[in-house]
């Protein structure tokens, strides 16, 4: 080595001045919490990159962080792969409703704070190449809940998964109905559950996954009738929540009341899922469902309609 | 009969006074015949009295009559539609829900149809056993095997509402009633026979919706039909259960309301005052609207019935959209 020992000491001394001439700066509240996040079950303090390379589920305890719609979409669907439709689309406040704020000015301030339009995306993508129509709901625009737009965006992808003739994988996440469209609604359930039939008749794979929380209109229409449903661990859903079932009739209910465990010992859905293996189980199961050999009589054709006709005559 | 005299409502007591100040000089009149004037006064007071009040009712006031617990309920229509009406019970599956009743019924010797209807109870017994007019998910279960069973025989199918909702109960839950709801709504959208609904009372939310996908849906003119109770919406959206009648407003629940949303096809009118003041008459005029309108369904071939329905529901939604 050409530089002595007091050379290195010198230098190291003046590096460190150089550096203490720009002092640094304590991180701010946000970027200490963009940085870290605390684990709400285990306390852990978890490092935020290192979160979402594990799909926001805490390593230590497996607790399920809430997650939004694109968050989502970026874990199941195949990288770039997804294309989304009926982008920008707007309720467009029927009833004029007003409770203590106007409902056209609660959407814009929730659309400003979630940075979505509404409570659902829609596109295509692939699921490890497989194709498939899929719709995430996000709980953080309007707690999810289902108007207009939200019956309006799903119908559209259903009878897009049955245009392309592709299965169909809905995420939902919901509070129910959205009350400031009153009876418009609750006729989305009936809109979203009638083109479901169609889904139905056209013999395609509907694939639901229930996530945190999930209630009321949604899962009383399509999020219930998928033919395969899958609850993800963490989520807790039914139809009439846990606090109104309490208030109303004053019963006691158990600890473990409407959580994906609960569902799964009452048969309400097939299986309970860490969210580390949705991906891979959807893309398995889309897989086992095509059919080995293309039967013309089945309505799996490859090109255009299904031949759904002499499957459903009387 | 006595006990057959309408209940008054908050919004009605002011002719109630009137009224009984005309029967207590009535009685009068006969040691004091120069009342005969005042007592026409009177009668003219209140026959006026009793328009402008019943042409001015407020959502709130609806949705009292539509609650009023003198309302027919679906035995008192099947009782007077076909005095020989069939029931049917049991979902087969275990359980015969008493809240939703389901018969036979002929309209006449050309008209005959399934009725499923949500049953509320007259008296304290009743009422328990109809768990207040609340299915269980058994109930929406019982009604769908008979939506099958008129599917199969091309049986017409009438359905009747009224029902505060589903019933938020433990039992409820761990029997999925969401997914029976939602069965229903995808079954009834594939039936191939015409189905009409008719809210009679209260339209409550999905466990209303459970029995009404249909063709056609009519409401009678004092029935209220909303996505949530007022009462429910107005705890959670004004965080106070004292602005029901702010919340009644807000979601239009009302019949005329609702007609023009465009939701549903017609309403039924109703002897003045509500149905409770006439039964026979209402339920005539429940018989006559459904004739109506099963007759131009009954026109169409079983596919078009099923593509009518579907397109109903598919044109529902009021949005715009953005490029």
């Amino acid at each position: 080595m050409a530089m002595d020992l007091k050379d290195w000491f010198s230098n190291r001394r003046k590096r460190r001045e150089r550096e203490n001439l720009v002092p640094k700066q304590p991180l701010s509240n946000e970027e200490y919490c963009a940085l870290w996040k605390q684990c709400f079950q285990c306390r852990e303090m978890l490092y935020a990159r290192d979160l979402r390379h594990n799909l926001h589920v805490c390593p230590k305890c497996q607790y399920h962080f809430r997650i939004g719609a694109e968050e989502r979409i970026e874990q199941i669907a195949d990288p770039d792969s997804f294309v989304e439709i009926d982008q920008k689309m707007d309720s467009a406040d029927p009833l004029e409703f007003v409770d203590t704020d106007a409902y056209s000015k609660r959407q814009k301030q929730a659309q400003k704070k979630s940075g979505l339009y509404e409570a659902v995306l829609t596109g295509t993508c692939r699921i490890n190449g497989h194709d498939a129509a899929l719709g995430v709901m996000d709980f953080a625009f309007f707690g999810g809940s289902m108007g207009s737009v939200v019956g309006e965006k799903v119908t559209r992808l259903i009878e897009k998964a049955i245009e392309e003739h592709i299965p169909l994988i809905i995420v939902s996440s919901s509070g129910g109905a959205r009350m400031q469209e009153g009876i418009l609604s609750l006729m989305q359930l009936a809109k979203t559950s009638s083109a479901l039939k169609d889904l139905s008749d056209a013999g395609l794979l509907y694939i639901s996954i229930l996530s945190e929380p999930t209630f009321g209109g949604v899962t009383a229409s399509f999020a219930m009738l998928g033919d395969i449903i899958i609850a993800e661990r963490g989520a807790r859903v039914g139809f009439a929540g846990r606090r109104v079932i309490e208030q109303t009739i004053r019963q006691k209910l158990p600890a473990d009341f409407q959580t994906a465990e609960y569902l799964l010992k009452h048969g309400q859905v097939d299986m309970v899922l860490d969210r580390l293996q949705i991906k891979e189980t959807l893309a398995n199961m889309i897989q086992f469902h095509q059919p080995l050999v293309e039967d013309p009589n089945r309505a799996f054709s490859k090109n255009g309609r299904s031949k759904v006709g002499s499957r459903t005559k009387k | 009969m006595a006990e057959n005299k309408p209940i008054p409502l908050e919004f009605e007591k002011p002719l109630e006074v009137l009224s009984e100040q005309i029967t207590r000089l009535e009685q009068q009149l006969v040691s004091h015949p120069e009342l005969e004037a005042d007592i026409e006064k009177l009668q003219e007071q209140y026959s006026k009295l009793k328009k402008s009040l019943y042409s001015n009712l407020k959502s709130i006031d609806h949705l009292a009559i539509a609650r009023h617990p003198q309302r027919p309920y679906t035995r008192d229509y099947l009782e007077r539609w076909d005095p020989n009406w069939l029931e049917l019970h049991g979902d087969r599956k275990g359980s015969d829900d008493q809240a939703m009743v389901c018969g036979l019924v002929r309209f006449d010797d050309e008209l005959r149809c399934l009725v499923v209807g949500t049953q509320k109870g007259r008296d304290l017994r009743a009422k328990q056993r109809c768990n207040f007019g609340m299915p269980q998910p058994e109930g929406y279960r019982k009604a769908l095997r008979l939506f099958h069973h008129a599917e199969k025989f091309g049986i017409p199918i009438v359905t009747l509402i009224d029902t505060p909702g589903a019933y938020p109960g433990l039992e409820a839950e761990e029997h999925n009633q969401a997914q029976a709801i939602a069965v229903n709504l995808l079954e009834l959208s594939g039936l191939t026979v015409p189905v009409i609904s008719v809210v009679t009372g209260e339209g409550g939310s999905g466990g209303a919706l459970a029995i009404g996908v249909t063709n056609r849906i009519l409401m009678l003119e004092h029935s209220v039909y909303s996505v949530i109770s007022p009462e429910g919406c107005a705890s959670i959206l004004w965080r106070s259960s004292e602005k029901v009648l702010e919340a009644a407003e807000a979601m239009r629940i009302t019949a005329r309301e609702i007609l023009a949303l465009g939701v549903i096809d017609g309403v039924i009118e109703e002897p003045l005052g509500g149905a409770h003041h006439d039964m026979d008459m209402a339920a005539a005029n429940v018989k006559a609207a459904l004739t109506r309108e099963l007759k131009s369904l009954l026109a169409l071939s079983p596919a078009e019935i099923r593509k009518d329905r579907q397109n109903k529901y598919r044109k529902i939604g009021a949005f715009v959209e953005a490029n």
